[in-house]
């Protein structure tokens, strides 16, 4: 098989021509080292100059540049972590290495994963493949755009408040965020501990699934793991029937271009036409979770961040006083987005003000988190569109943070409930001002440890969308 | 107690902070060590690297509850960690974990001084302040030593009950010897396992208000805090009295000089935005670990020092003694089991009197190093309650046992120390001391008992010291009245 | 409301260092975030749980046995500057 074959496999139909012998492990790691080279979206941060013989049982996987890698440059797309290289692997790369699925290389992202459209990395933005004027999302842009223009098969992503979910929706591809807790966060660098969760972005549900029940578990070095009871098998499903799906059209007013919320109405009627039920629930503090999010999310990364201090790994800005050199370092290491957050959760947390803001913040979660209790007992998933929009121009929001942050009013309830939720490519839509179609995601929530029936869902869908892969002209 | 005079009253609490001897750290599987080469004992969490995530070590969590169960305190039902914020070079992710606001045991008392909190916490690295030899001209560094970075550690906590420094000493002997009995630290003030603070205020006798406090910082020994105390009760008490006005500051006690100067205080106050860690899941101890804490509780020092005082008659000095120092009651309980005919009390006395005396004595050797056993001090007390040798013989055998490591049974025998019981022999020397010293048979005769003295020396003196001084005198008085 | 203050205070605690320029831009967004944010004061949470994380999980514990340690070289090996095995900081004591 050539190159361009072995490029068009999903990643079970490699590790199935791995398995009989078909194809070779190095014809794999070569094909896919060699799309990776040809990149030119700025996906990748790192990629290996030379490789160890390695046995692959399956295609390399593109990992987002926050999970760190004994010995190879992380950074978080950040400046402060330049030239870090980890003494240890996290436990989601670990895994994927035990199951012969070998690093393909470090893929770009907004800095600490702060952002909603991978303008906020330190080394330049990632650029949309299906119109490169464009973002791909974010946090996890890189990881995103390597696999919808066909650079990487498939890759690692954290999502916090929608990071690994939008920028799939934006990129047409599949992207899930488990349950907290179903994967170990072990190594994988803190933005707001409560809330990451590791997962896959793929091109397709069953690939998803297959990442998945390789990198789900409990983790002894991660005190907040689970795993996933009963595990996840192969995604089996051709129809929908005897399932209910939630729409909570009240919050969706909120705010949905016209052209997104055609492609959802479009992916309801695809519902019933398999035979789900659709119907409305209600979601009464939904609309909250944006605001406590940017409380939660900011006090606990304001911790987290504490630690770049230029004592024991990163860029150090040189002083003669301790305080001068934490403050020139921090000042010149994180970017604008970051120091804004910092300050946000600094504050939040500050004497005097914790009450009103963090301790409200997690009360109002509770109460988000309740509302999909109460929801899950009339339905079996709550629809939503992943993002309010299409993919958007390049400078676009970068003025305006709480318009930014509005890219995931749909995506941080379920961040904030800690339940898994995933984004499949529903259609394409033109953006609000105009211009060629971009791809429009569909999510789908499921209660707590719900994935194999949520995966089941979304392939009989995926099937019946029948959307039209990835764009990638690149490597080909 | 002290008061600093009738006009005013000391109020001093303490926070006493523990490191525990478990084997690892309390979030990752280092070794703890005292004294190894710079960051030997380190790894990607202790270092506060990247990614990295604190799984509590469980036998940590056993040695606070075994400290909660012996303090009295109760134990809260789920605890759960904060993390409090400061940004320092040893403290590696910049934040502590450490409890807050439900700490894993509250309340609980110790010989009357009531227990506020114990909480688990996480210790920081050791830093060595380097001078001008840096690389950057001209100026200090300091260098950073992770080794100690997150041994566990139980900081207790007491209401402001105690009144002097002489109690803050005696009491902090107490709870020392407490946590050394339950085998959860070194308690080594030296090295740094048991580090106290001591929080100062001094206000008008009977008043209920509290008076503004100064903190004084982790004193090497409790002597020196007690030092230090009497010295800062004085100072705030001559400013009050002069109508000033105490300032809160942390104050250094050097003991070299006998004074105190506030440590240079920290840029702005501290805002350490404690927020519930959210990488950690509480700790809800279950009736097993809680029996377990009960039922691995030993005999703890205040319980002992009663029994040794209420149930064995033993002076209160001694019975202090051998409760605070875990090695002493050892000892003791050891002298007991090998001999059990011989007098609580009197073994008592020669462990804590003759032969703590007599290792002072010779070079200042500590009982653990001393090469007498509990076996052979119970044999000499033994032979003494027999009479079968003289107090006065037997302390001349203890000699022998601390320099030589000597028996006393073949000292005694060897250098034929036994005491005459032969009372025809004894009487015998006491009418030929009657004979050679007639003056002071005379004056015994006349009414005069103190000149008994010297025909008693003369007698033991002839004897070699082989007799029992009670006897003789009791023969003396026999003969010069019974004429 | 978040003035110029403030906003120094926080940048203090937080160990940034803030151009004039900076402090007033931050002063401007952050308020316009918290005005945002101010709509959780419109809920009525009392006697709500606040939720910390989603895990229901309690004594989720380690045994007290020893891990893989790193050498000394490989504990310094990210320092940006080291002595004698050691992290090398300026002096907390030092006069700026």
């Amino acid at each position: 098989m050539d190159s361009g074959g072995i490029l068009g496999l999903t990643g079970a139909e490699t590790a199935g021509a791995l398995e009989s012998g078909e194809i070779a492990s190095d014809e794999v790691i070569g094909a896919w080292d060699r799309a990776a080279a040809s990149d030119d979206l700025n996906s990748w941060l790192w990629l290996p100059e030379a490789r160890e013989q390695e046995e692959a049982t399956g295609a390399p996987v593109a990992i987002k540049d926050i999970f760190c890698t004994e010995g190879i440059p992380t950074t978080a797309g950040s400046r402060i972590l330049e030239g870090y290289l980890p003494p240890y692997d996290s436990t989601a790369v670990a895994k994927l290495r035990a199951a012969g699925l070998p690093v393909l290389g470090k893929t770009n992202m907004d800095e600490f994963a702060m952002g909603s459209s991978n303008e906020n990395s330190a080394f330049g933005p990632v650029l949309n493949p299906w119109d490169r004027t464009r973002v791909p999302g974010g946090s996890s842009g890189g990881s995103a755009a390597c696999v919808a223009g066909g650079t990487a098969l498939w890759a690692l992503g954290t999502d916090t408040g929608g990071s690994i979910r939008q920028p799939a929706a934006l990129c047409g591809i599949v992207g899930l965020k488990p349950t907290y807790g179903a994967i170990s966060r072990f190594g994988m660098i803190a933005f707001a501990s409560s809330l990451d969760q590791c997962g896959p972005l793929t091109t397709n549900v069953t690939d998803a699934a297959m990442l998945l029940s390789i990198l789900e578990g409990r983790d002894p070095l991660d005190s907040t793991s689970t795993g996933i009871p009963g595990g996840i098998v192969p995604p089996e499903g051709e129809d929908l029937s005897g399932l209910t799906f939630g729409v909570p059209r009240s919050f969706l007013e909120k705010g949905v271009d016209p052209g997104v919320g055609d492609v959802f109405e479009r992916s309801l009627t695809e519902i019933e036409s398999l035979g789900g039920t659709v119907v409305e629930v209600e979601l009464p503090h939904a609309e909250l979770g944006i605001s406590a999010y940017y409380i939660l999310a900011p006090a606990e990364a304001s911790t987290n961040l504490s630690r770049y201090d230029g004592v024991r790994y990163g860029m150090r800005v040189e002083e003669r006083d301790l305080v001068e050199m934490y403050e020139q370092t921090r000042s010149l290491g994180f970017g604008r987005e970051v120091k804004r957050r910092i300050m946000l959760g600094t504050y939040a947390l500050s004497s005097g003000y914790y009450d009103a803001y963090y301790a409200r913040a997690q009360r109002v979660r509770t109460l988000i988190a309740r509302d999909f209790e109460t929801a899950f007992e009339q339905v079996d998933f709550v629809v939503t569109p992943t993002s309010p929009s299409v993919a958007f121009e390049i400078g676009e929001k970068v003025g305006d943070p709480w318009t930014m942050y509005l890219n995931d009013l749909f995506t941080v309830p379920m961040s904030l409930a800690g339940i898994p939720a995933i984004s499949i490519p529903a259609g394409l839509s033109e953006p609000a001002g105009g211009g060629p179609e971009l791809p429009v995601g569909l999510q789908l929530a499921a209660p707590a440890y719900g994935e194999q029936k949520l995966l089941n869902a979304s392939i009989a869908l995926e099937k019946s969308i029948g959307f039209e892969g990835r764009t990638g002209e690149v490597g080909r | 107690m002290n008061s600093p005079d009738a006009e005013f009253e000391a109020v001093i609490g303490l926070e006493i902070h523990v490191q525990l001897s478990t084997e690892t750290k309390m979030f990752c599987g280092c070794r703890l060590s005292f004294g190894d080469p710079p960051n030997t004992h380190t790894c990607p969490i202790c270092l506060g690297h990247p990614g990295v995530l604190p799984v509590p070590n469980r036998r940590a969590i056993e040695y606070a509850l075994l400290i909660a169960a012996a303090l009295g305190c109760e134990v809260a039902p789920s605890s759960i960690f904060h993390r409090k914020n400061y940004f320092y070079p040893d403290n590696p992710k910049a934040y502590q974990i450490s409890q807050f606001d439900v700490p894993i045991a509250s309340g609980g008392n110790l010989a009357g001084v009531r227990i506020h909190r114990a909480h688990l916490e996480e210790d920081a690295a050791k830093m060595i302040h380097v001078g001008t030899s840096g690389r950057i001209q001209g100026s200090d560094a300091s260098l950073v030593d992770f080794n100690r970075a997150g041994t566990p550690l139980v900081e207790i906590v007491t209401e402001p009950d105690l009144t002097s420094g002489a109690q803050v000493r005696e009491w902090g002997q107490l709870l020392r010897a407490t946590v050394r009995q339950l085998g959860v630290s070194d308690v080594n003030m030296e090295e740094g396992s048991l580090r106290c603070d001591a929080n100062v205020s001094i206000r008008p006798k009977g008043s209920d208000q509290l008076g503004t406090k100064t903190e004084m910082k982790n004193m090497n020994s409790f002597r020196f805090l007690e030092r230090g105390i009497e010295a800062e009760i004085e100072r705030q008490t001559g400013i009050l009295r002069n109508g000033g006005q105490v300032v809160q500051e942390t104050l250094h006690f050097d003991p070299a000089t006998g004074e105190l100067h506030p440590l240079r205080s920290k840029e702005e106050a501290h805002d350490y935005r404690y927020m519930p860690e959210p990488d950690l899941v509480p700790v809800a101890p279950d009736s097993g670990m809680l029996e377990a804490a009960a039922a691995a509780l030993p005999e703890l020092p205040e319980a002992r020092e009663a029994r040794y005082r209420d149930e064995l008659g033993i002076q209160e000095g001694a019975a202090r003694l051998m409760s605070v120092e875990t090695a002493w009651a050892e000892f003791f309980e050891g002298m007991l089991e090998s001999e059990p005919e011989i007098e609580p009390k009197v073994a008592a006395n020669w462990l804590t009197g003759e032969l703590a005396a007599e290792l002072r004595r010779q070079d200042d050797i500590s009982l653990g190093s001393s090469p007498v056993t509990p076996a052979n001090l119970a044999r000499l007390v033994g032979m003494v309650q027999a009479k079968r040798v003289s107090n006065a013989s037997a302390k001349d055998v203890l000699v022998k046992m601390v320099s030589e490591g000597a028996d006393p049974e073949q000292v005694v025998v060897g250098e034929g120390l036994e005491q005459i019981s032969d009372s025809g022999e004894l009487e015998s020397i006491v009418d030929a001391v009657i004979e050679a010293n007639p003056g002071p048979a005379g004056e015994v005769l006349g009414g005069n008992e103190k000149a008994i003295g010297a025909l008693v020396g003369a007698v033991m003196k002839e004897a070699g010291g082989r007799v029992d001084g009670g006897e003789v005198n009791r023969l003396l008085r026999e003969r010069l009245t019974a004429d | 409301m978040i003035d110029r203050e403030q906003v120094a205070h926080v940048a203090r605690l937080a160990r940034l260092k803030l151009s004039e320029e900076e402090a007033g831009e931050f002063a401007v967004e952050l308020s316009a975030i918290l005005d945002h944010v101010d709509l959780l004061a419109s809920v009525d949470t009392d006697g709500v749980e606040p939720t910390t994380h989603v895990v229901e999980l309690v004594n989720v514990l380690r045994e007290d046995v020893p891990g893989i340690e790193l050498t000394v070289q490989q504990a310094t090996a990210n320092a940006p500057e080291s002595e004698d095995g050691a992290f090398r900081v300026p002096s907390p004591q030092a006069e700026a």
